[in-house]
């Protein structure tokens, strides 16, 4: 019983491991502590105070998740000196807030809103001590807002930042009454390296970190009668929008999404899940290039080759690492196929003219909306995607539209480029762009399916940070015969912490991989920037599961037999890495600044 | 006739055995006893919590693990203190044969000297002094290597914690405790932080012993301590008293004659009014850094408070919730108070708040404003309204 601690919480006797906070011994027993600087995902604070307890035999109150309990500890969670402690804690943090709930985005969804509203904050004890400097809200980011007026000081961002993210682009700055949540020397959030992951914005409490917020040009895109508005949706988004729509976590809405979508007026509902299944073939065609100019030709190739469909992840290398850009898959990402393929391919068959076509990506991120704005995203002729919205975003224009979502029928996407494969699907969960790559490369290496029990590469999925796993190719397809016997070893990481992980091991030439999945953000697009807030592993998993039950419900369940993937080639692009597949399908990366 | 306070001179007493006798003839006995004769001589910390010090060595010493840390903090950031700058320049040896003492009864053999950043004209002379040092622990086979660290230049970074976060070379602010340095110090291994004069003491407990450093002082305040006098005093300076003497007494020897208040233990500590001179003892809890700031009747106490308001509000780190905004609050609501906009009961209100951020405040800072402002604002309350 050495690693047991024993103490006693409200009289009642509590057995825990040795290590567990007092808020989370409380909460073995049922006792529900408030918490605001306290996140799961994060190292403790102990910085709001709002969860003190009772320690008896203790002069001061004791920060329960910031304190280990202590055999024979005694803690009262509930007394006359708690209950003032707290409500004056929260009437400070109201005193030095921009208390306009009426007009702010993260209101009802708000944990300092939450917990002012339990406690019955007076407003008018204490004298405001907002600043007004605080007032001016950085809108210069395409994807992060951050308006200080909002902010609790609590620094889960930071420690956002600093330990998921190892991008520590938000820091405390000044002390006393000035201090504040700060960029490198005040810079503005786009003049700043920042991946624009979002990461920092789920896991902030209040209205301090939002995502820029477009669907104000989007309705007036669908009410212009000259717009063609069509929308694509990420698989991640299908998973997790009915928690913004009063679903338990891990419900699957795809088809009432779909329906509310179009009865919101958008002229087309696709799937980003096409583009999805077509990086597969772009992206497993180039890893085989890849692997036959290091193995037949003995050209000097870029390998590991690195996955490119995480907007943060490539701001991250393209800042960190620019010496090695070369390992990335030179495929844009899902999102920006779309869009470059809205504007031609799609514009063709369906007679617009592209320059009337609206394009818009639902995503559960928010680098979208940065790599939307990109300059290079321009190949169609036309900035490719108009606007990135967020699975939040979404979730408000569906319920400013109006309708019962619950009670919607389900329906399908639209076509063209509304077909879909299990593959294409769990590319919003960590391991998933590489279970689907391995799905297909396997197969047109070998002819045959992976040799995994209904495709289910069980070794690469999962919330551990680094994944790592091998697939041997025997009795290869003749044009294949160089990989005869070849073990590929492959490697998944996600959150940026890993990735810097990854990445310093191929800085020092000890990376032992073929192809790496990298994706910003912890358990993939399911946990991405723009998803429902709150995020926590549970809730990433709840996420995880539905999407993997999504692929099992799905008739095809590999890239390269999607009919429309069939039909693009046939068509339009003729061969995977083509001319126009280079042209549209495409990119480069560039070098940024280090700090 | 009240009886003045008695000054002692142990602490700044001449050097009268060769150097770093005292730390040889130490280095002679047990570890074991010279823990128990620090613990016997009812040393407490001289840096502001008051912690035993002997106790502390004691824990540090059970530490396992062969990488242990001393420091000695000479950040000396609170208003009206100016002991341990005296310390450095006028007995350094002293205060280095307590950390080297530490040192060896502890298992260390790393040790900084946390010099607060306007004190970096000491490090000259003190570098001399460390390698004078260096030269005699390795005659006796002491292997404890000193070094200086400028600090940050923060008040808050003289709190242990936050001094070792900036040494670790993060922002200054306070850890959560536990973990205590003593278990999870610099670089995450058991540290011992004294103050400056708690070396020098511990080195004075070990050349004359318990018995006769126990001699000075009251029953819980054993020893002699340094105040620093600063404020309506024709004698303004660092001395040596022995603990445990009246407010009266020390009034009497140190005001100008018209003293109307004494601040005992600098911003953190508690203001003494006329009237509670005889009752109250200086030593009694209240000594801290040993900071004595003497008023007389042509102060005005609202803006006595004001200044150390203003200072916690601009010094504390700012992460935690009570200290930041309260001490905005409480300096925000006196002036309030004092231009009419808020009625005087107003002041209770932010008594109440000072009791708070007492109880919920992270570290020493915000949990010690409560000591000035409620002692300033009961005493002196026609003071902060008219
Ligand atoms: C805000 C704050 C400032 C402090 N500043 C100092 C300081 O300048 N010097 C010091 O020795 N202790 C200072 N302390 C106390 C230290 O945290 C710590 O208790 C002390 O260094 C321990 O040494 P001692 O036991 O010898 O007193 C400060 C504490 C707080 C809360
Ligand atoms: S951050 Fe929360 S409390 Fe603040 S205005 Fe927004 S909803 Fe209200
Ligand atoms: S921006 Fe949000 S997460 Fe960051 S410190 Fe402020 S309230 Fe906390
Ligand atoms: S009490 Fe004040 S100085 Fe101490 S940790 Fe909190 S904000 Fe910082
Ligand atoms: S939740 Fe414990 S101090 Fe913030």
């Amino acid at each position: 019983m050495a690693n047991k601690i024993t103490l006693t919480i409200d009289g009642h006797q509590v057995t825990v491991e040795h290590g567990t906070s007092i808020l989370d011994a409380a909460k073995q027993i049922n006792i529900k502590i408030p918490t605001l600087c306290h996140h799961e995902d994060l190292c403790v604070a102990g910085n709001c105070r709002i969860c003190v307890v009772e320690q008896v035999g203790k002069q001061t109150l004791t920060a329960s998740c910031a304190t280990p309990a202590d055999n024979g500890m005694t803690i009262l969670t509930s007394s006359p000196k708690i209950r003032r402690a707290r409500k004056d804690i929260m009437a400070l943090l109201v005193s030095e807030h921009n208390t306009q709930c009426t007009t702010c985005y993260r209101s009802t969804n708000c944990e300092l809103q939450i917990l002012s509203a339990e406690y019955n904050v007076d407003n008018s004890i204490y004298m405001s001590v907002l600043k007004k400097d605080d007032c001016e809200i950085d809108k210069a980011s395409w994807s992060v807002e951050k308006d200080n007026s909002k902010c609790i000081r609590c620094q889960r961002c930071v420690r956002t930042c600093a330990d998921i993210q190892h991008v520590n682009a938000l820091a405390v700055t000044e002390r006393g009454k000035d201090m504040k949540i700060s960029t490198f020397m005040h810079l503005p959030m786009n003049e700043i390296v920042c991946t624009n992951c979002g990461q920092c914005i789920t896991h902030c409490p209040t209205g301090a970190l939002t995502e820029r917020r477009y669907y104000d040009e989007i309705w007036a895109a669908i009410d212009n009668p000259e717009k063609h508005v069509i929308i694509n949706t990420a698989p991640a988004v299908r998973v997790a929008l009915g928690e913004m729509l009063g679903y338990p976590v891990g419900t699957r809405v795809t088809g009432k999404m779909v329906t509310a979508l179009k009865k919101m007026g958008f002229n087309s509902v696709l799937d980003t899940d096409f583009t999805a299944d077509l990086t597969i073939i772009e992206e497993g065609t180039e890893l085989l290039g890849r692997l036959k100019d290091a193995l037949v030709h003995k050209k000097p190739v870029s390998l590991p080759m690195i996955t490119s469909c995480s907007p943060g992840w490539i701001k991250f290398i393209e800042h960190m690492y620019p010496e090695h850009l070369g390992h990335l898959s030179s495929c844009k990402s899902p999102q920006q196929m779309f869009g470059a393929l809205a504007k031609t391919y799609y514009a063709e068959k369906k007679g617009i003219d592209p320059a009337n076509i609206v394009s818009v990506a639902g995503m559960p991120c928010a680098a979208k909306k940065f790599e939307a704005n990109r300059p290079e995203m321009r190949d169609s002729g036309y900035q490719d995607v108009d606007a990135g919205l967020t699975t939040r975003e979404l979730g408000y224009m569906i319920k400013q539209s109006g309708l019962n979502f619950q009670d919607l029928e389900d329906d399908d996407f639209d076509k063209i480029m509304g077909e879909s494969t299990g593959a294409a699907v769990i590319f919003g969960a960590t391991g998933g762009v590489m279970e689907a790559a391995l799905r297909t490369v396997y197969f047109l290496i070998t002819g045959r399916n992976v040799p995994f029990e209904h495709l289910n590469i069980t070794p690469v999925r999962g919330l551990e940070g680094i994944k790592a796993a091998s697939v041997k190719f025997e009795n290869c397809l003749p044009e294949y015969s160089f990989l005869e016997g070849v073990e590929a070893k492959v490697a998944i990481a996600h959150g940026l912490k890993n990735a810097r992980i990854i990445m310093d091991q191929i800085a020092a030439g000890t990376s032992p991989y073929h192809f790496i999945e990298i994706m910003a953000c912890p358990g993939g697009c399911i946990g991405g920037g723009g998803q429902p807030i709150p995020t926590t592993n549970e809730i990433r998993q709840k996420r995880i599961d539905a999407i993997y039950a999504e692929d099992m419900g799905k008739p095809i369940r590999m890239s390269h037999e999607n009919p429309e993937v069939a039909q693009i080639y046939a068509e339009y692009l003729k061969v995977p890495l083509g001319e126009k597949s280079h042209h549209l399908l495409h990119t480069k990366y560039r070098k940024r600044n280090r700090y | 006739m009240t009886q003045k306070p008695k000054k002692v001179d142990i602490i700044f007493s001449p050097y009268s055995v060769a150097p770093y006798q005292i730390l040889k003839d130490t280095m002679k006995r047990s570890k074991e006893e010279v823990i128990a004769e620090l613990i016997s001589s009812g040393l407490r910390g001289r840096g502001g919590a008051g912690f035993p010090t002997g106790m502390k060595w004691k824990f540090a010493a059970e530490q396992k693990g062969s990488v242990k840390y001393v420091i000695c903090n000479a950040d000396e950031g609170e208003p009206g203190t100016f002991k341990d700058r005296k310390l450095l320049m006028s007995v350094p040896r002293k205060v280095i044969s307590g950390m080297a003492i530490c040192a060896w009864v502890t298992g260390s053999t790393q040790g900084f000297i946390y010099l607060r950043r306007e004190y970096k004209y000491l490090v000259t002379e003190l570098q001399k002094e460390i390698d004078i040092f260096t030269h005699h622990s390795k005659e006796v086979g002491l292997n404890f290597n000193l070094q200086i660290f400028l600090g940050a230049g923060a008040y808050v970074c003289g709190e242990e914690t936050a001094l070792i976060e900036s040494m670790e070379g993060k922002r200054g602010e306070p850890r959560n405790k536990p973990p205590y340095p003593i278990q999870n110090g610099f670089l995450g291994k058991p540290t011992v932080v004294n103050n400056v004069e708690t070396f020098a003491s511990a080195s004075m407990v070990c050349r004359i012993g318990a018995i006769e450093y126990k001699k000075f002082g009251t029953s819980d305040q054993r020893g002699s301590k340094l105040f620093s006098i600063s404020g309506d005093s024709p004698k303004e300076g660092v001395f040596e008293l022995e603990l445990g003497m009246s407010v009266e007494s020390f009034v009497s020897e140190f005001g100008d004659g018209d003293t109307k208040a004494v601040q005992v233990g600098g911003v953190a500590g508690f203001c003494v009014p006329r009237k509670d001179f005889a009752k109250a003892i200086i030593g009694d809890g209240n000594t801290t850094g040993g900071s004595t700031m003497i008023f007389n009747s042509s102060r005005s106490m609202y803006r006595v408070l004001h200044n150390y308001l203003d200072f916690y509000a601009e010094e504390s780190c700012g992460q935690c919730t009570p200290c930041r905004i309260g001490c905005q609050q409480l300096l925000k609501g006196i002036e309030a108070v004092k231009k009419g906009e808020k009625p005087a009961e107003y002041l209770d209100q932010l008594l109440k708040l000072s009791e708070s951020m007492r109880l919920t405040s992270k570290c020493g800072l915000g949990q010690s404003v409560t000591n000035s402002f409620s002692s300033i604002v009961t005493n002196f309350r026609e003071e902060m309204i008219f």
